[in-house]
């Protein structure tokens, strides 16, 4: 990134002269992320629709990228400066990798993100904010963790479950309610796609399930074992579980009152 | 002030090129040969840190003899080429021709610079295609100039004689382990004509592997799976048995994994 920023400083998010604002900018947006960890990992989840204003301008976005091995960035935000931050940080990582002959530290990438994400400050004034998730297996600590960002670059580490995006906050009620400490990596895929639906029940910019298109949420687990995306077959079966039960009860699981 | 003894360019060029080829000489020699997968690297390297191979990009691999500083130097502006290419355009836009022609230019320009002096290394520049026939070798010696290599190469001290042993026993389609034997019988071969032996301990091998199913195709090959490629013999012996490999220098793309980590085309999955 130093090295760009030298070189070709054109080619860094946020370093662009921008138009004087003139009214709301309208660029496609993604949605809900959510991270939960699990006893020797972490699952990190996506919906797929991105809207423009009340449109939606995309039904099969994918929104949670592996960052390299070890990690994996979820995005919400504005999607084309999301898509292209992450793509600069994926080079970030396998160019330090390259270079230096080892991996950085899952705090190393986690900083390093927080500085991109606040290079887009002026931008994000404008209205075309970047906030990902950044969820990863840490190998020194041999566990999952996950990271969340404020626009301004703020980091802050999540214990348990965290979501970001539009409908985050039906998704992190939603988790509070059922996550627990010791869920194992099959409980914990379901939990994301229940936050999910929940997200996209109540927020008309996170999408739930679409059977008949066979679209279902992105989800990835990272373990000791690296990255790993569900393929379609392994998420529309929980996709599919958690919608055949609210078929029943349309709100979902309950959780003790007391 | 006293004139300067004219030299004529000629005996300067050639006083450059003896210079940077004893310089390489003195270093150990490396051996880049084609097999059935892919393409592999074997060289003698006594250190497990300071590696004589390493990874450019997906599918290109980098070899060096001569002076550490100056290939290593060469190498991290190889990665930032390649790297920067691929960011600009795409993953596929980065080739070994391309990268060979800027090591050319950079070698090119210090050899004929006469301020500095010239570089003691020798280079190898690889990419592994998707077919045998797309595979493609170019070594870069201290003068600038490409050779376009098929099969085999050898560079380093004793190049000269480790490729004409290769060059009669090298054929295509060769197994990992088979490919991986005559390299190490070349390298065992002292300039006089006498053998040593070279423990696995002291060698270092790398691959770029076709079949392996992420993006990046470059791998260390280490450990158990060396001294089993080693023991084994000659034809029978699988490339695909299940491994105990480090990745690459730590693992799979970024890009590269959608696909997910499957056991079936083997290689690296524990």
């Amino acid at each position: 990134m130093d090295f760009l920023s030298d070189h070709l400083p054109g080619m860094l998010p946020g370093n662009r002269n921008l138009p004087p604002l003139q009214g709301a900018v309208e660029a496609p947006h993604g949605t809900t992320i959510v991270a939960a960890t699990f006893d020797g990992g972490v699952v990190l989840a996506g919906d797929r629709r991105a809207t423009m204003g009340n449109v939606i301008a995309q039904r099969d976005i994918e929104k949670v990228f592996p960052a390299d091995e070890y990690s994996a960035v979820g995005i919400a935000g504005t999607a084309g400066l999301a898509v292209e931050m992450v793509k600069l940080f994926q080079l970030e990582l396998e160019h330090f990798e390259k270079v230096e002959g080892a991996q950085l530290s899952l705090e190393g990438k986690a900083n390093r993100l927080s500085t991109m994400i606040r290079s887009n400050l002026a931008m994000a004034m404008q209205g075309l904010a970047v906030v990902p998730l950044f969820a990863g297996f840490d190998i020194d600590r041999e566990k999952g963790r996950i990271f969340s960002y404020d626009v301004t670059g703020g980091r802050s580490e999540e214990h348990g479950y965290a979501a970001t995006g539009s409908g985050s906050v039906f998704a992190r009620s939603s988790m509070k309610k059922l996550y627990r400490q010791d869920l194992t990596e099959q409980e914990a895929l379901t939990l994301v796609v229940q936050a999910l639906y929940d997200a996209a029940d109540d927020d008309s910019a996170t999408g739930g399930p679409d059977v008949a298109r066979r679209i279902y949420p992105i989800v990835t687990v990272i373990t000791d074992e690296g990255f790993r995306k569900l393929d379609e077959a392994e998420s529309s079966e929980i996709a599919r579980s958690v919608l055949e039960r609210r078929l029943e009860q349309p709100d979902g699981p309950r959780a003790a009152l007391l | 002030m006293s004139t300067p003894f004219y030299v004529s360019p000629q005996q300067a060029m050639a006083d450059r090129a003896e210079y940077a080829r004893k310089g390489i000489a003195r270093g150990r020699s490396l051996v880049v040969l084609q097999y059935a997968d892919g393409i592999v690297f074997v060289g003698e390297n006594p250190s497990r840190a300071l590696h004589k191979f390493s990874e450019i990009y997906d599918r290109i691999g980098f070899a060096a003899a001569g002076k550490y500083n100056e290939y290593e130097n060469l190498r991290i502006g190889g990665v930032r080429y390649a790297d920067l290419r691929g960011y600009t355009y795409d993953r596929d836009d980065v080739t070994a021709r391309g990268l060979a022609n800027v090591y050319a230019q950079t070698l090119g320009t210090i050899f004929s610079s006469a301020a500095e002096k010239p570089y003691e290394v020798e280079l190898v520049v690889a990419e592994v295609g998707a077919e045998p026939e797309g595979d493609q070798i170019y070594r870069l010696p201290h003068d600038g100039s490409i050779v376009d290599e098929h099969g085999s190469v050898a560079v380093g001290g004793n190049a000269e004689q480790i490729s004409t042993f290769l060059d009669q026993r090298h054929r295509d389609g060769m197994t990992l382990a088979e490919a991986l034997k005559l390299a190490v019988q070349a390298l065992s071969r002292d300039p006089n004509g006498s053998e040593r032996e070279i423990p696995a301990e002291r060698l270092e091998v790398a691959v770029l592997d076709r079949t392996r199913p992420q993006q990046r195709k470059f791998k260390r090959i280490v450990g158990r799976q060396l001294a089993r490629l080693l023991e084994a013999d000659g034809g029978s012996a699988p490339t695909d048995a299940p491994s105990d490999t480090e990745e690459g220098e730590g693992g799979e793309s970024a890009a590269a994994t959608d696909a997910p980590k499957s056991t079936d085309s083997g290689g690296d999955v524990e």
